[in-house]
């Protein structure tokens, strides 16, 4: 009972929350109806013909697949970066040699430019959407990889002869003492990636044309449509929102109840999802 | 409950350790019956741990036997131990979830036992950094409590408490082990500890460590007041073997009592 409350209350908590995000998201596009009505509209269309526009696109059948596209994109390169960066990260996290193999080369990784890779792989696959589904396993796997080699290696040792007393089953340490800790690190870098995964996928699809928003994109700049251009913006920016408040947050709020009052600021605009 | 001159339930015969060249156990030889308290004292270091876990099964010896018939051994560490992300509750019912016993009565076990070792309701709920260090530790105990050990083995598990919680666990483990009939291995650098809670005392010299000395202590733990806990470790101290293991901690680590 007391359970239920409690989750209730939280819930109640999350959406009240929710008129803080309202009110600066509100501002915003105040300031933003403010720079239309200083530069005119070729530099900044309105909110209003920006949302038309929009909705537009939706109706004339453009919108929904290149949404569709862009997210197939972005999460297959996502879901092979998590599985690549955490398996290697995770024997970097458990073994000193592999750490000291592995960790130059995910450096190395991370310091190539995402606009350099997205070169790199247009000339290797062309056109297609695995040139931007590539380019995103590349730029997010050495972040999965990171925050799974730190989850393992700072397990605490105590709490591993703790379970290892109360003779506990492989299966059992691994759901109810590796995993949990393991999570707490690898989670935060798993939203990064994906947030990050959905840009890189727009700017590789940005110039392989090859569909997706980012092709979209490509074509208004070419049409010199800074309203469509817009419009496709609003489009992204509008799936990253939705992927953050309605996916990562509540996940993230589940998984940190044991440590809530550790918690704080540590919000989708501090992190630069946007 | 025991029969007149009990059987050794714990019985170690020439235990030796080492790791590596470094020598940590030197023949160490002793037994403890059933529903008795033993207690490890000597020197920070001196391999009373890697005893209690050789006894608990976890490491095994370089040379020696570990005799005994106990089938549920348990450890309660300096350090509770918990993990951060489960409540009180599935704290505690963390060895029985190992065992694999069901959900609902593990969770039913956990809350009477909580109330056993003097959690409130309330806490059950709680996540570790929600408790204090007494609670953390009460909830450890009764973690340990849960899978109805056998054997306690007890690795200083109140040294990070203050004064007055000290004695009010240590009240409370030794009438537990009491009411349940269990038999405890306590580690210790506390001879004042020692003298409250243990029916016989074994005395480590520094490393390697050798049983120096081994001490019985007669009266029932209800009678040993302050009073006799100053007189009893005095007399302690007055065996040359002893008080000479005891003080290698006082020039070494600054003094630990």
């Amino acid at each position: 009972m007391n359970w239920v409350r409690d989750r209730a209350s939280r819930a109640l908590d999350y959406l009240w929350g929710g008129w803080g995000a309202a009110a600066s998201l509100l501002l915003l596009t105040a300031l933003w109806e403010a720079g239309h009505a200083a530069y005119g509209t070729l530099v900044l269309p309105s909110p209003r013909d920006t949302v038309a526009a929009l909705v537009r696109m939706g109706g004339d059948g453009r919108l929904l697949p290149a949404v569709v596209e862009t997210t197939g994109n972005a999460l297959g390169g996502f879901v092979a970066a998590s599985l690549v960066g955490g398996v290697l990260g995770a024997m970097a996290g458990a073994s000193d040699m592999m750490r000291r193999l592995l960790q130059p080369i995910a450096t190395l990784m991370l310091g190539i430019p995402a606009i350099a890779w997205v070169v790199l792989a247009l000339l290797w696959f062309g056109g297609s959407g695995l040139a931007a589904s590539f380019t995103v396993v590349v730029t997010t796997a050495p972040i999965v990889f990171s925050g799974a080699a730190q989850g393992v290696r700072t397990l605490d040792g105590d709490l591993r002869r703790m379970a290892r007393a109360f003779r506990v089953p492989g299966p059992m340490l691994v759901w109810d003492v590796y995993l949990p800790h393991m999570l707490s690190y690898l989670f935060p870098a798993l939203a990064s990636a994906l947030a990050l995964s959905w840009k890189i996928a727009v700017m590789a699809e940005l110039l392989s044309g090859a569909g997706g928003i980012g092709d979209g994109l490509a074509t208004a700049r070419v049409q010199l449509d800074t309203v469509k251009a817009l419009a496709w913006v609003l489009a992204v920016v509008g799936l990253l929102l939705a992927l953050e408040y309605l996916l990562l947050e509540p996940v993230r709020r589940h998984l940190q109840t044991w440590r809530r009052e550790a918690q704080g600021g540590d919000s989708a605009m501090t992190r630069g999802l946007l | 409950m025991n029969a007149m001159p009990p059987a050794p339930a714990l019985s170690i015969q020439g235990l030796s350790h080492s790791f590596g060249p470094q020598g940590v156990l030197d023949d160490v030889t002793f037994s403890l019956p059933v529903g008795r308290v033993g207690c490890l004292i000597g020197p920070s270091g001196c391999g009373k741990s890697t005893l209690l876990s050789m006894i608990g099964g976890l490491s095994e010896p370089t040379h020696g036997t570990i005799a005994h018939a106990f089938r549920h051994p348990v450890f309660v560490f300096q350090d509770p131990c918990l993990l951060p992300w489960r409540d009180a509750r599935d704290n505690v019912a963390f060895g029985l979830k190992a065992q694999g016993v069901g959900r609902n009565e593990r969770r039913c076990r956990a809350a009477r036992l909580m109330e056993v070792v003097g959690l409130a309701p309330d806490d059950v709920g709680k996540y570790p950094h929600e408790l204090s260090g007494g609670m953390r530790q009460r909830v450890a105990l009764a973690r340990a409590l849960a899978i109805e050990p056998d054997l306690l083995l007890l690795d200083e598990p109140f040294s990070a408490l203050d004064l007055g919680l000290r004695r009010q666990m240590q009240a409370l483990v030794r009438r537990l082990i009491d009411q349940r009939n269990l038999t405890a291995v306590l580690v210790t650098h506390d001879l004042a500890e020692a003298v409250r809670l243990a029916d016989c005392v074994f005395v480590l010299s520094g490393k390697p460590a050798r049983l120096t000395a081994r001490h019985d202590i007669a009266r029932p733990f209800a009678e040993r007041d302050d009073g006799f806990v100053h007189s009893e470790v005095n007399r302690l101290l007055s065996d040359p073997a002893t008080a000479r293991a005891l003080a290698v901690e006082d020039m070494g680590h600054g003094g630990g009592q």
